[in-house]
């Protein structure tokens, strides 16, 4: 069957596919046009009609976005009727935006600017509209830039259809219309989870991340601080982004070189932390099935899962996990452990975190995450965060050398390199439970089921003989579908593993700008290389793990690692 | 309105000075279509609205028979009515007269729509500003079905219909189907993406029908009289009549039911009695505050959807509000903005923005502190609004300002300032 249709794109006969928009069979034929409200991976909205085309017989101007191709179509998208529309349509948006584009934090990114650039728009003459709304800064960890938002929705979009936790709305009419929580309410005071989805999806700087940047480089100056840092998995594959470079590379030890040339004391991985995580949880799974625990049990690597079910679903809270995330076992680790090692006072060790999360930064200023004694970690950045400190030196990171992390907390395994991508945990945990149960070597060590954008996945794994069954759901929406299934009673999982960011951390919200789905896939796909070439890929064969659990913790879920690696929650829904 | 009781040129036969209770609608051969259609196969009814050439009087004017159809071909477990009396226009206040003068009609004609349609449920939504116009139809809903022509098994059919009042909240843009129907479902009314359409998937997602008033008030006569009757009124282009809401500086302001093919002329002159004594009509409003602005040596253009549409005048609604040599073309014009300005929804940029520009020029114009490019600016701008808007909110804004452009230009010129470079008009 033939699904094809035949257009007429500017002059030009093609034939393309019956069901897509004209935005899309433009692209698939050369031409990228114009778009802000668009989204790939969001429902078509045409609010901001900056695609608008002319299509033969239509009276009116055609959004391109939302009008699917029919045969026979004849489309026009460069008449002087449509650069005359499309210009005055950006002309209008720019006269309501504050023209502080050399100051905003997405100067050089910015996708409004980009656009009035690409169309050579060299005159506002549309009378300057701007008005003066207070800047939010009641959250711990986004700004809200209302100022700036030009309306396109993508915000509101990512908040209610793919987090589905909806606190970002569209309301008021007319030139009142604002995007903000609920009757104009500030994020602090609504029940917003920190994903920082909603950063990823502004074309603009109307919402971005708390700088802390600022944070660190006073730090790094300060000569009584011994200043380390951590990388999240997910960094070593989306940070070249920050520099124009392709999703998808491995750029580990162009990182680590770029994080010594900031001056960092030491560089660590929270790849490390993670093999430790598997240890605790693998054994606290393992404890679960042997004492008759809460189960399913769910993963607590995810601070904006956790901040979602503290919030929303807090009567499944048993159900969680009690290990601490990666990065925060790093941060109680790093203040006594490294600190005993090394023979520096914990008060002077100063943690930072490179994460591809905002939600990191509330986790970090916890007060449950002080069981060192200090705040276990100081400041946690985000991908876009450490992109701009090393823009700022002038980092060319493509010619960068191939650095090492250092001892005693940089060794990793496979299985801690693929904790970024939905899925890994739960096959880092795998492996783990797998040969700890057993006693035998797993021979397959890819779980392929649990892999991929999938947004609830679930596998049977026969682990001595019995089956266990697990699901992994990534993105809140498919978590929300998982509790309810448990509230149900239907869920007859052993073991769940819940990403709060589609795609798991390689998509989370301190990201680079760009994250798609598409871009997603690539970091994901990278991680897997990254396993794939790795010499351990199962956690507990880590000899530094190994190292930590001799010289300082005793053994899993001991006194030692219950006091510093496990936490508590609370029930914190409005 | 003056019509005679029972005139048989006419579709709706109200007197102001008349209380028709259900008997009396009886006695003048009411529900009689009603119980004829539910005997007949839907798609012969369907086939006589369509025979009728009848079109959708709310503004667009589609064919009323082709959208029937197209709800009760379209797949849905239910099916939903919803009469459309959100009557936002402004000077339009027709639909106001068939709900309190003519509901049994209105009620009947929706029954027959609903039946032919495949619709079991359905909803009146009115206009928050109509209080009394609702409480009339309350009361008619309550007596229709404790009649038994309206409820479960109609007149003892196998149809039924359950009919609900839903009521606005004063959005003019609620008027817009789609909006509308976010507004029933209780959410923000702003319009949404079309195709769906309504007829696939409209309240909830089943498959609606959304008719105006006036239209579905239609529906009755034709059926009773015949779609040859129907389609004798009027002419080859337009059958039938349409309702005139009439006002502004006009002798006999009011409510009328013209034939199609009666010239605006006419409407002024011999239905309206032309201007006030000692004035001389200067523009007249056509369609309302989303319409065009016609000046005084174009009226003999006769209301028929295919000459209107050539001549780009709006019929819309019917409204038609007269303005005399005293009235100002660009307070006249900036008053609507202002209206657009506050009734539109905000999602799309042309409109939100487009409205907003118009509102700060037309400003300086009427302080005599314009300049010619911002003439050219508000041409631009209303260009933009009008082809490139979401919905017919920002499209139809840009009416009355494009036609005041044409007609009018020298008013916006005499407000320009004076020191401007007579060069530059060239």
């Amino acid at each position: 069957m033939n699904n094809n249709v035949e257009i007429t794109l500017n002059g030009n006969k093609i034939s393309v596919p019956a069901y897509i928009s004209i935005m899309e069979a433009a692209k698939r034929n050369g031409i990228n046009l114009p778009s802000l409200c668009h989204h790939p991976d969001q429902r078509v909205k045409a609010h901001c009609r900056v695609c608008v085309v002319e299509v033969e017989g239509r009276k009116n101007l055609v959004p391109s976005c939302s009008t699917q191709v029919a045969d026979g179509m004849v489309i026009k998208t460069n008449t002087a009727r449509v650069r005359e529309t499309v210009k005055t349509i950006v002309e209008l948006i720019l006269a309501d935006h504050p023209q502080e584009c050399l100051t905003c934090i997405r100067n050089g990114n910015c996708e409004l600017r980009q656009l009035s650039d690409k169309l050579g728009l060299t005159n506002i003459q549309a009378e300057p509209s701007v008005k003066r709304y207070p800047i939010d800064l009641s959250s711990s960890t986004l700004v809200r830039d209302n100022n700036k938002c030009i309306k396109c929705g993508r915000c509101a979009e990512v908040c209610h259809h793919v987090q589905e936790v909806g606190i970002l709305y569209s309301h008021n009419r007319s030139t009142e219309i604002c995007i903000s929580p609920e009757y104009g309410k500030k994020l602090s005071e609504v029940s917003c989870v920190h994903c920082g989805q909603c950063v990823l999806a502004c074309p603009v700087g109307a919402i971005y991340e708390k700088d802390e940047t600022s944070k660190v480089w006073d730090a790094i100056q300060d000569p009584e601080k011994h200043v380390i840092v951590q990388t999240a998995p997910s960094i070593r594959v989306s940070i070249a982004e920050e520099f124009g470079l392709p999703a998808g590379n491995v750029s580990t030890g162009k990182l680590v070189s770029a994080l010594r040339n900031l001056g960092f004391d030491k560089i660590f991985d929270t790849d490390f932390a993670a093999d430790v995580t598997i240890m605790e949880e693998g054994n606290e799974l393992l404890q679960r099935l042997k004492t008759g625990g809460t189960l399913p049990m769910l993963t607590s690597c995810s601070p904006g899962w956790i901040n979602y079910i503290e919030q929303y679903y807090p009567e499944l809270l048993a159900h969680v996990s009690s290990c601490k995330s990666p990065q925060q076992m790093f941060g109680a680790l790093a203040k006594t452990y490294y600190s005993k090692v090394s023979g520096i006072p914990a008060e002077k060790i100063f943690v930072v975190s490179i994460m591809p999360c905002t939600a990191k930064k509330y986790e970090a200023q916890r007060e449950e995450m002080r069981d060192s004694g200090f705040q276990d970690v100081d400041v946690a950045l985000t991908t876009r965060e450490l992109g701009r400190m090393l823009r700022s030196t002038g980092t060319d990171f493509s010619t960068l050398p191939e650095g090492q992390y250092d001892e005693p907390m940089g060794d990793s395994t496979g299985a801690a390199a693929i904790f970024g991508a939905t899925g890994g945990v739960m096959e880092a945990a795998l492996r783990t439970v797998y040969e700890v149960l057993t006693g035998e070597e797993l021979k397959k060590l890819e779980f392929e089921e649990v892999r991929g954008m999938e947004g609830v996945k679930s596998s049977t794994v026969d682990i001595a003989g019995s089956p266990v069954k697990v699901a992994v759901a990534h993105g809140l929406s498919n978590a929300k579908k998982i509790l309810e299934s448990i509230k149900s009673g239907k869920a007859d999982y052993t073991f769940i593993e819940v990403m709060c960011c589609p795609g798991g951390c390689i998509g989370g919200g301190g990201q680079p700008y760009g994250s798609t789905n598409a871009r997603r896939q690539e970091r994901i796909e990278a991680l897997y290389r990254l396993d794939k070439d790795m010499e351990l890929r199962k956690s507990h064969e880590n000899p530094a793990v190994k190292k930590l659990y001799d010289d300082f913790l005793g053994c899993p879920l001991g006194e030692t690692s219950h006091k510093l690696l496990h936490t508590h929650y609370s029930d914190r829904s409005a | 309105m003056n019509n005679s009781a029972q005139n048989d040129k006419y579709v709706f036969n109200f007197n102001f000075d008349e209380y028709l209770d259900i008997e009396t609608y009886k006695q003048r051969g009411g529900f009689s279509a009603l119980e004829s259609a539910l005997k007949e196969e839907q798609d012969n009814v369907i086939k006589k609205i369509k025979q009728s050439g009848l079109k959708g009087r709310g503004g667009a004017a589609f064919p009323s028979g082709i959208k029937l159809e197209m709800v009760n071909r379209a797949e849905g477990a239910e099916k939903y009515i919803i009469c459309n009396a959100d009557e936002g226009e402004p000077g339009t206040f027709k639909d106001r007269f068939i709900m309190t003068h003519i509901p049994y009609q209105l009620l009947e004609g929706i029954t027959i729509a609903a039946y032919a349609a495949g619709a079991e449920k359905g909803f009146l939504y009115i206009r928050h500003e109509y209080p009394k116009p609702r409480k009339r139809m309350e009361q008619a809903i309550k007596e229709l079905e404790e009649a038994g022509y309206l409820g479960k098994n109609i007149l003892g059919s196998n149809f039924s219909l359950e009919l609900q009042i839903f009521s606005g909240a004063g959005s003019y843009l609620c008027g817009e189907e789609t909006a509308l129907l976010a507004s029933i479902e209780g959410k923000k009314g702003r319009p949404q993406i079309k195709p769906p359409f309504p007829t696939q998937s409209g309240y909830k997602g089943f498959p609606t029908l959304i008719h105006n008033v006036e239209t579905l008030t239609n529906i009755p006569k034709i059926i009773e009289k015949g779609p040859e009757w129907y389609t004798s009124l009027g002419t080859d282009d337009s059958h039938g009549t349409k309702l005139i809401s009439l006002s502004g500086d006009v002798k006999n302001r009011g409510l009328y039911e013209v034939p199609f093919g009666t010239s605006f002329h006419e409407i002024i002159y011999e239905y309206g009695g032309g201007p006030l004594e000692g004035h001389t009509v200067k523009a007249v409003n056509i369609g309302g505050a989303s319409g065009v602005l016609v000046p005084p040596d174009r009226l003999h253009v006769s209301l028929e959807y295919g000459t209107c549409a050539e001549e780009e005048i709006t019929i819309g609604s019917g409204a038609v509000f007269v303005l005399d040599e005293r009235r100002d073309i660009l307070d006249n014009v900036h008053n609507r903005v202002r209206f657009f300005l506050h009734e539109s929804c905000g999602k799309c940029t042309p409109c939100r923005e487009g409205l907003r520009q118009a509102n700060i020029l037309l400003e300086r114009f009427r302080n005599a502190e314009a300049s010619y490019n911002d003439l050219e600016k508000l041409e631009r701008y209303t260009r933009v609004m009008q082809d490139a808007s979401f919905c017919g909110l920002g499209q139809a804004a840009g009416n009355s300002l494009k036609t005041s452009f044409h007609y009018y230009r020298d008013e916006y010129i005499s407000k320009i300032r004076n020191e401007e470079p007579a060069e530059v008009i060239a």
